[in-house]
């Protein structure tokens, strides 16, 4: 939305492709957000006279400077002089048993699903997992009135510290960090703690908590469990854009390797929504062909990528983690192929080929994250579509209609 | 005061309010959006279109990501 509004307020001609149905992503996402920079910004691109394409996504791309996306069973080109990508992130999910149970989904997973209207009220919910989204989602989830029983924190106390003390003097984060703390005061806080396995029948009615020797279980309704975030680099890699560790390789005008493409936000490093407007906005201005403006903002965003840097450090993974998954633990949720099939392959590729792993509609979005870190693995390049298409929006397209003819 | 939307999921009707999506009606409803490839019951994870666990059939459509779809009135929602 930042590089939007900039872009826009340049005077250039503007349009933005978005999976959602509305902007915003996943920190904006229901429509009664009441957060004043959301407002702020929606009003900013409401009054820049954008093109908005919605419910659109990206699966291939037909020629240099243009995108296809697929929308309502169709599909639909858009050319481009330049190309800003806002891609976002998602949760890393780390198998365990029982992870799969109806009722456990992500920490932002949940909070998703809560603002778009999921009731939990009285409803009993316990989080886990890893980073400051942990706090925000309880605090959130107590807010609706939610019963916060328990919030989990991998990371060890002693590191949680140091990640407080460093950013005292970052007056913003620490406010906000008091409050999210001070909203969940009644809900325990345990660090060094991870779920170790979740039951029930149908759906989810217990987790199993572990901290250091100790294991104990607490009935609940709702698991919101996620390990941190990973940037969503598939269409900036279907672009051809360089990666470096995993991150959008961009330089200070956040121009990619890939001349008039340009990419912001959490795929050039995940660091929350403050740096990811800072860099929407230098795109905005760059893209826009106003370079002051874009300088402007320049030591904004070292000071808050530094932030950044620090969570990374902050919410390493245990190694413990790697530990969870039993051999009949589903790793690949598409195809159901459990951790026994998946353990003896010796890369991404091969267990690919021999075991489907990463072939159903996510493409290895959820299990490549669990295997990178389970076996270190390395997914390897992307190739289009990018994401499932349906039949009705590939028929519709010229060349491929014109090959069938030929048949 | 927000509009009260009425559907059906699994046969059952059920209210939402405006703004809900098909997934977060499935699990108000207590229902499951997909079985899995072994017959595990699945619902949503990641609330925000890419793990495709939310898959269900809407209105005689399969495979409909329902965590971003909004409720209209009259959808038939069923586990898939």
């Amino acid at each position: 939305m930042a590089a939007v509004a900039c872009a826009a307020e340049g005077g250039r001609h503007v349009a933005v492709v978005d999976d959602n149905f509305t902007l915003g992503g996943q920190i904006w996402r229901g429509k009664d957000t009441p957060l004043k920079t959301a407002e702020v910004w929606r009003a900013r691109v409401a009054a820049a006279n954008v093109v908005r394409i919605q419910g659109a996504r990206v699966f291939a791309q037909p020629a240099p400077g243009v995108l296809r996306a697929e929308q309502n069973g169709s599909y639909v080109d858009i050319a481009y002089e330049k190309l800003i990508l806002a891609t976002g992130a998602r949760e890393r999910f780390l198998p365990f048993p029982g992870w799969t149970l109806p009722n456990v989904a992500g920490a932002g997973g949940l909070q998703a699903l809560v603002k778009n209207g999921l009731f939990v009220e009285g409803k009993r919910i316990v989080v886990a997992g890893s980073g400051p989204l942990l706090l925000a989602v309880a605090a959130y989830l107590k807010r609706h009135k939610a019963k916060v029983l328990a919030i989990c924190e991998q990371a060890p106390l002693s590191r949680l510290l140091k990640f407080a003390t460093s950013i005292v003097t970052d007056k913003e984060k620490l406010l906000q960090a008091v409050v999210y703390k001070s909203q969940t005061l009644s809900a325990p806080f345990h660090t060094g703690c991870w779920p170790v396995s979740a039951q029930g029948k149908e759906r989810l009615e217990s987790v199993t908590l572990r901290k250091g020797n100790r294991t104990w279980t607490i009935a609940c309704d709702y698991l919101a469990c996620g390990f941190h975030l990973v940037p969503n680099t598939e269409v900036p890699e279907l672009l051809g854009c360089r990666l470096l560790d995993g991150k959008v390789a961009v330089d200070e005008w956040q121009q990619t390797s890939i001349l008039d493409i340009y990419c912001a936000g959490e795929p050039t490093g995940v660091g929350g929504v403050e740096l990811a407007l800072v860099e929407g906005q230098i795109a905005g201005y760059a893209a826009a062909g106003l370079p002051d403006n874009a300088r402007s903002l320049f030591a904004e965003r070292a000071r808050r990528r530094k932030f950044a840097q620090k969570l990374e450090e902050a919410f390493a993974l245990d190694s413990a983690l790697k530990e969870l998954p039993q051999d009949d633990t589903v790793i690949c949720r598409c195809e159901d192929v459990s951790y026994l099939t998946l353990k003896d392959e010796p890369s991404w590729r091969a267990a690919k080929l021999h075991t489907r792993c990463g072939m159903g509609p996510c493409q290895g979005r959820i299990c490549g994250a669990a295997t990178e870190f389970l076996f270190g693995w390395n997914a390897g390049s992307v190739r289009p579509p990018i994401f499932p298409a349906t039949l009705s929006c590939l028929e519709a397209i010229p060349e491929l209609l014109e090959l069938q003819e030929t048949r | 005061m927000p509009e009260r939307i009425t559907l059906t999921i699994n046969g059952r009707w059920c209210e939402a309010l405006e703004g809900t999506t098909v997934a977060a009606a499935i699990m108000n409803a207590g229902a499951a959006c997909r079985a899995s490839a072994t017959g595990e019951l699945r619902g949503p994870l990641c609330g925000m279109g890419i793990c495709f666990e939310c898959r269900a059939i809407v209105n005689g459509k399969p495979h409909q990501r329902t965590c971003q779809m909004l409720c209209e009135a009259g959808m038939e929602v069923n586990t898939q």
